[in-house]
């Protein structure tokens, strides 16, 4: 189980999260909602290990391990992996060679073939994975990339920052089923997402409204519809 | 101590023809007159009074098997043997001041190909060693090129006779093995009329406590259409401080590609430079350095436009880390009557940390109004979010970083042979992922 206890933390002076607890059992989908600015992406880059946010008290913990002081990747390799809201450009390092480091996998002759199914499989195009990182990835396919990612390195824990931005309806609902399949693998998620259309196609364990760096209301599957058309933009 | 005394010991163990003591001596009488280079940056503190300048060993074999134990044993752990046996036409060894182990092929020694220890070149072959001897480098460019040489020593004497190309590539290895020294070597690299060869410079040294001094020297001539190709990747250990002064001069139609790289050292201090002397000469000159730890790398490329339709291209990459600085000092020089000159700079910089530096400082000076001049410069800053994205996906902040320059030097390392290419992947990534700094 992922689980968050009371977690404080700060970029500089700035107090950004104001004790959030949540938990994400292994096969459960749970989903952050909440208004821009409430501190959705601050907290799965906490819970990552961002080094821009210091944790001022609380504790992470992965299957009752604390990974509160661990290194992005340590945490990383103990079974933690976030797709990023905004994935950054690096020139000269290939999606490819990224992974296959990332997974120990250099030498191994499968693996490629292995990368360009599951291109395949989320919609991008395998000439993709011989791009250098993003560079000149449209929105979109910067999320497929994010998520052909979270299922080739097959870490136990996934934080979705956004995984359905900027992609058309066709990819939402592709998107969705590979969440679907990916908790049916036993995957725990946490899930952010602006867009309610997403949602449409998944079947929701647990939800976390988030304001202002704390969470204002929580519970299982049956508030989402609630939470929605309560409106959590403001 | 650096006087007369010294230089002539030095030649005299060499049994040198008088023009090479009358050569050393006005070296000599330069490096006491001329005044300390004003651009030099990372010597501080270099006292050239407590080396040992000159170190020869004193000996010379054609075989691996005639090397004594404890030197053979050196060359054996860097893999040279093996190396040599498939990759290359010839190779040669420097052991600190002399050149201990040199051989060719036999196909290319009947072809009339000579690969000498510089001091057997300058009694065996002396006219023709003569005829370019510091004439491609003059001493008087700058002190230290006069102390070269006053002090030189060891390297190696390549001449490649007209239209006979050399398909494997020549290497010399220079290896420094006791402390507190200075290492001098001198190669020469003549290659004829349409003739083809390239030579391939390595470089290393253990970590000693005191630091040791380099002070190298390589010349090239390519005469008429020749292709000379010379790699150079410097791995001197960190307490080397390292000073070369390398030039080439190509003749009418000959093209010189030239590759330097330099990872190891504390200060190294490299320009290496062409002169295009004939119409129609180039070059390509890709030049590359890692600054990682609190080492300084200053070089950069110096071309020189005599003739019209000459074309050169720099590719610089600079790489620098946990307080690395890397400096880049070209110049290019397009003279009045190099018509249709072309020339195009690049300059890239990578820095991996807000702790590290890098500086250009590009110098142009065109008088042919027909010349073209292009420069571009850029620096790349590897971020946190980059590098927390890369962390986020299990690789180590050393990995990272690593992948980073692979990356940004990935147009280098393909234009490397292949086994000196992953030579240096193996050397970034050991550079790197033991956090050396």
């Amino acid at each position: 189980m992922l689980e968050v206890k009371d977690l404080h933390a700060r970029v500089g002076e700035k107090n950004i999260l104001h004790g959030v607890s949540l938990r994400v059992r292994p096969g459960e989908l749970a989903v952050l909602l909440g208004p821009n600015g409430s501190g959705k992406s601050s907290l799965v880059r906490t819970i990552a290990g961002d080094p821009r946010y210091e944790i001022v008290s609380g504790q992470i913990l992965l299957d009752g391990a604390d990974i509160t002081g661990l290194s992005p990747d340590e945490r990383a390799r103990q079974g933690l992996f976030l797709a990023f809201q905004s994935p950054p450009e690096i020139d000269g390092v290939t999606l490819a060679t990224l992974l296959l480091k990332a997974a120990g996998r250099e030498r191994d002759v499968r693996a490629f073939s292995e990368l360009a199914k599951l291109a395949q499989r989320v919609g991008l195009d395998p000439s993709y994975l011989s791009r250098p990182l993003n560079v000149g990835f449209s929105g979109g396919e910067r999320k497929r990339s994010e998520l052909l990612q979270a299922i080739f390195l097959d870490r136990k824990y996934l934080l979705l920052d956004e995984i359905d931005s900027g992609v058309d309806i066709a990819g939402v609902r592709l998107i969705a089923q590979i969440v679907e399949d990916l908790r049916g693998a036993g995957k725990g998620i946490l899930l952010i997402s602006h867009n309610p259309n997403i949602l449409n196609y998944l079947t929701v364990d647990r939800v976390y409204l988030l304001k202002d760096g704390a969470v204002v209301r929580s519970g299982d599957g049956s508030i989402l519809q609630d939470v929605i058309s309560e409106g959590f933009h403001d | 101590m650096i006087d007369e005394a010294l230089v002539r010991q030095i030649s005299e163990e060499h049994g040198e023809p008088e023009w090479m003591l009358r050569l050393r001596l006005n070296a000599l009488h330069l490096y006491e007159r001329m005044e300390e280079p004003k651009w030099l940056r990372g010597v501080d503190g270099l006292n050239l009074e407590d080396l040992v300048l000159y170190n020869g060993p004193k000996l010379h074999a054609t075989s691996w098997d005639d090397l004594p134990e404890d030197v053979r044993r050196i060359y054996e752990r860097l893999s040279l043997p093996e190396y040599e046996k498939e990759y290359l036409a010839g190779l040669a060894t420097s052991l600190d001041s002399e050149t201990v182990y040199s051989n060719v092929l036999d196909s290319l020694r009947e072809k009339g190909v000579i690969l000498e220890p510089m001091d057997v070149a300058v009694r065996e072959h002396s006219d023709l060693v003569r005829k370019y001897f510091s004439r491609i480098f003059p001493m008087a460019e700058h002190r230290y090129a006069a102390q070269h040489y006053a002090l030189w020593s060891g390297g190696v004497f390549v001449y490649v006779p007209p239209g006979v190309k050399l398909n494997l590539p020549i290497e010399a290895f220079f290896y420094i093995s006791t402390e507190l020294e200075g290492q001098f070597e001198h190669s020469l690299i003549v290659a004829d009329r349409a003739s083809e060869v390239h030579f391939i410079e390595g470089c290393s040294a253990p970590l000693f406590r005191n630091f040791s001094f380099h002070n190298g020297a390589v010349e090239i001539y390519a005469h008429e259409n020749a292709y000379v190709k010379f790699t150079t990747v410097q791995n001197w250990s960190k307490n080397v401080i390292n000073f070369n002064n390398k030039r080439a001069i190509a003749e009418r139609g000959a093209f010189i590609e030239w590759v330097e790289g330099s990872i190891g050292a504390k200060t190294s201090i490299v320009y290496p430079s062409v002169v295009l002397r004939g119409e129609g000469a180039k070059t390509t000159m890709n030049v590359f350095s890692i600054a990682h730890g609190p080492y300084v790398k200053d070089g950069g490329a110096k071309i020189f436009h005599v003739a019209p339709n000459t074309r050169s291209t720099v590719v610089s990459k600079g790489i620098s880390s946990d307080g690395g600085v890397n400096i880049y000092r070209g110049l290019i020089r397009i003279l009045r009557g190099a018509k249709n000159a072309v020339s195009h700079v690049s300059c890239d910089s990578l820095l991996l940390d807000d702790r590290s530096e890098a500086s250009t400082y590009p110098h142009a000076q065109v008088d042919e109004p027909t010349a073209v001049f292009t420069h571009e410069a850029t620096t790349f800053r590897f971020s946190e979010d980059q590098l927390f994205y890369l962390q986020s996906r299990g690789l180590n902040e050393d990995e990272a970083k690593g992948l980073a320059v692979l990356g940004f030097i990935q147009d280098i390392l393909r234009d490397l042979p292949l086994e000196y290419a992953s030579v240096l992947r193996e050397v970034l990534n050991a550079d790197f992922s033991k956090g050396v700094g």
